[in-house]
């Protein structure tokens, strides 16, 4: 059933103003978005990273929910603790209520270091929530390269230059990395499609078991775009496919939109700072390839979702 | 005294810990198997697998993920337990840091055993005194027997509303945690009265009071933290002799911070921790009966660290080995540096001498032990020179 | 207008926070350099620009299901709003200017 906003009023009341993330973050809008889709009481845990920061700095909380935060690349063992303490104290009948369990974490902390203790969680099983909001970047401490960070895209770490394009490779496909936890529902979403993430989101929470959702929150500060331009240029990722909707669930993939007619990439490359190398004279079989990375993936996709 | 029943079991180090764990019953055990270790989550499995005990399990995939997955578990409110040696606790070198600074009682049994590099799985000192400075109180056990009395002591302790901090209940690894010996056993409801139930303060299943744990502390408040964590651990050290007397009463046995062996009349003394007490014990007998008057101090408290008592002991002494199983690079090792500052304000200074011992696991024969005293005796020490005992030149 | 900072012995232990959102006392607006000026008259009462408000400062009456204006405390003047809004009823005002008129 699909989710109505006006239905919906009142309840973006887990994450509150006041929080310090930078103006025209995504991140805020996947918290909002995924917390609503739930009547559930929350108990939270953040990995190390913007979020974090920014939502509690003490002395002041933007949580209205019971909320933890212990390191960076832990969230995944730390909501395994947590959701087994609530089956200890239901066991006892310390608690009556059915609450629900919810991780979130960077790409920083979800990609790269935070990766094991993520699959360890998806593999035992416990019954959570983990979503990656994901800004391609270690955006907390000014825009480093993650695994996430796409080809081409310049970052503090793997800079453009004479000699470089800026990233050399790829970005890892951490949402199949996911899904090959069998047991897990993985999906791949973007703030720019609030009915999707907020479906999705619904979805993993009534799963009885692990539940990953990987979603594209700009980061309009290090991706060089305008404050105004998040959702746009979050849109702008799906309608090229450089960012698929898609979700597997008991090893069937479903892919959730397919553009009638793909926007070419040199869009999403053109409206972000990140890669304004790229267009330099030269750089052309560099956008050929990112294009063609992006269509293969869109087809191996298709493929899995027609099997 | 005590009308508690009690059973003698023949335990090893690592069956007591487990034992004490199906006493106390935990609600939930996160843990990554670890030689030495690996027999406490071992034995305790079973227990789980048996249905002896209520807790809840994680499996988890690294001992990283062990100490992430107790804060989670104890941050929410439940009593949590873990176990680990060596690389393990090195691992989870910084989540150790973080239980303690969000001051949860999480007992954790350390099987010591050396670090790499290279890689050795016997026993020494260097894991558990790379975590000194982490806020967790460490209690070190000579034997199976002191390994099982000492989980409660640590249980309880821990979860004492004005502690509220991690205790770690270290034990010499293969020594203790593979050497048998026959342990009292306290009735299980003997325990579970012991420690009763956890009453955490702030728990997040708490959901009528929201709270937000481990928020960004930045200079206005990190040091005020901080400083609670001093006065908490100052505190631990307060109840220490209280919750180790309540301990007394249920087993008949004493548990002071430090513990001395013939020693009131001793001249020449050795200060150790843990399965070296014992066998300093031996000698000493051996030697009292030669007439020499030596004798011991083990210290089982080693966060926070008895100064004063100990000060007080070691007065008067003409000399003192402190036998060290940890060596720190560069610098005297852990146990020595304390004892040095222990005596700092005494006028009458015994001259205390550095031993650096049995790392990797090397052997403590009485007979080196023996060297010890015989070194003390013949003033054959230097104190500004660190002694490494039974090392081949 | 800093709060008198507390000693030690007056806070929680470990850090924790015990008031749940306080962070609503921490007011953003005066980030803003940009003020979205929102016309009523147009607006559909789609909320977009609620739900892709970062800072939840898009106001609504909740039982008439209107959106009623911006919460200039929070608001830190990205502009997604404009951005979103289908019938373009927002228009973004330097805060100088507006000062000034």
């Amino acid at each position: 059933m699909a989710f109505l906003l006006k239905d919906l009023l009142g309840k973006d009341k887990i994450l509150t103003s006041g929080h310090r993330l930078c103006p025209g973050c995504g991140a805020p809008m996947a918290v909002k978005m995924v917390t609503m889709a739930t009547d559930n009481p929350l108990i939270i845990t953040s990995a190390t990273g913007c979020l974090e920061v920014s939502t509690t700095i003490y002395p002041f909380t933007a949580w209205d929910t019971p909320w933890v935060h212990s390191a960076f690349e832990n969230a995944g063992a730390t909501i395994s603790g947590l959701q087994t303490a609530f089956l200890a104290w239901k066991k006892k009948g310390k608690i009556d209520k059915e609450v629900k369990f919810l991780a979130f974490g960077g790409d920083g902390g979800t990609y790269d270091i935070g990766l094991q203790a993520l699959s360890g969680a998806l593999e035992r099983g416990h019954d959570f929530v983990y979503v990656c909001y994901d800004n391609q970047g270690y955006m907390n401490t000014g825009a480093q390269r993650s695994a996430s960070t796409p080809m081409g895209a310049s970052t503090t770490t793997e800079p453009a230059g004479k000699k470089s394009i800026g990233k050399r490779i790829q970005r890892k496909d951490l949402t199949m990395i996911a899904a090959a936890h069998h047991n897990a529902y993985a999906a791949q979403s973007s703030i720019s499609h609030w009915q999707d993430l907020m479906s999705k989101a619904k979805k993993a929470f009534e799963y009885e078991g692990p539940a990953f959702i990987n979603v594209l929150s700009p980061c309009v500060r290090f991706w060089r775009v305008p404050s105004s331009k998040t959702v746009e240029i979050a849109k702008l990722a799906v309608e090229t496919n450089f960012w698929p909707l898609f979700e597997i669930e008991n090893m069937k993939l479903t892919l959730n939109f397919k553009p009638k007619e793909r926007k070419p990439i040199i869009d999403w490359i053109k409206a972000q700072g990140r890669y304004k190398h790229l267009l330099q004279a030269g750089n052309e079989p560099v956008i050929d390839e990112i294009q063609k990375e992006v269509d293969a993936y869109f087809d191996y996709l298709v493929r899995l979702s027609s099997i | 005294m005590s009308t508690i029943q009690k059973n003698k079991l023949s335990l090893t180090g690592n069956q007591a810990a487990a034992e004490a764990m199906r006493q106390i019953d935990p609600d939930v055990v996160a843990a990554y198997p670890i030689t030495p270790q690996t027999e406490i989550v071992m034995a305790f499995s079973q227990f789980h697998a048996d249905g002896k005990v209520n807790t809840e399990m994680i499996r988890v995939e690294s001992e990283h993920s062990a100490m992430s997955a107790c804060i989670g578990s104890a941050s929410a409110g439940a009593r949590t337990m873990t176990a680990t040696s060596s690389q393990g606790l090195a691992l989870m070198h910084e989540m150790v840091f973080i239980a303690a600074s969000l001051r949860l009682p999480i007992v954790m049994p350390v099987v010591n055993r050396a670090l790499s590099g290279p890689i050795n799985i016997h026993c020494d000192h260097s894991d558990t005194m790379a975590e000194r400075d982490s806020g967790w109180i460490q209690i070190f056990a000579e034997n199976p027997q002191e390994v099982y009395d000492h989980m409660f002591l640590a249980m309880k302790l821990a979860e004492h509303p004005d502690v509220q901090l991690p205790v770690m209940v270290n034990q010499d690894g293969f020594i203790t945690s593979h050497g048998v010996e026959i342990v009292d056993v306290l009735e299980d409801k003997a325990v579970k009265d012991f420690v009763g139930e956890y009453k955490p303060k702030t728990p997040l299943l708490d959901l009528k009071h929201p709270v937000t744990m481990g928020a960004l502390d930045l200079y206005d408040y990190y040091f005020e933290h901080k400083r609670q964590q001093a006065e908490a651990v100052k505190r631990a050290f307060g109840l220490f002799d209280k919750v180790a007397g309540d301990v007394s009463k249920l087993t008949g046995r004493k548990y002071p911070m430090v513990e001395t062996y013939q020693f009131d009349d001793a001249d020449y003394v050795i200060v150790t921790m843990s399965s070296a007490a014992g066998t300093t014990k031996f000698v000493i007998d051996s030697l009292r009966a030669q007439g020499t008057k030596v004798g011991l101090l083990k210290i089982r408290l080693f966060r926070p660290f008895p100064y004063k008592i100990i000060s007080g002991l070691l007065k008067g002494k003409k000399g003192v080995a402190v036998l060290d199983r940890s060596a720190s690079f560069g610098a005297f090792s852990p146990v020595y540096t304390e004892i040095m500052n222990s005596c700092y304000y005494l006028d009458a200074r015994p001259n205390i001498y550095p031993v650096v011992f049995g790392l990797g696991g090397r052997d403590l024969t009485p007979k080196l032990i023996e060297s010890v005293y015989t070194g003390l005796i013949g003033n054959k020490f230097k104190t500004d020179q660190i002694e490494y005992l039974g090392v081949r030149e | 207008m800093a709060a008198k900072l507390k000693g030690w012995k007056e806070i929680p232990e470990a850090g924790t926070i015990v008031e749940p959102g306080n962070a609503r006392n921490y007011k953003t607006g005066g980030w803003r350099s940009d003020r979205p000026v929102w016309n009523k008259e147009t607006c559909i009462h789609c909320f977009f620009c609620w739900i892709w408000c970062p800072d939840m400062a898009v106001q609504v009456d909740q039982a008439n299901k209107k959106m009623t204006g911006i919460n200039l405390e929070y608001c830190k003047g990205c502009g997604v709003c404009a951005e979103v809004c289908p019938k373009k009823c927002f228009t973004m005002k330097n805060e100088k200017e507006l000062t000034n008129e």
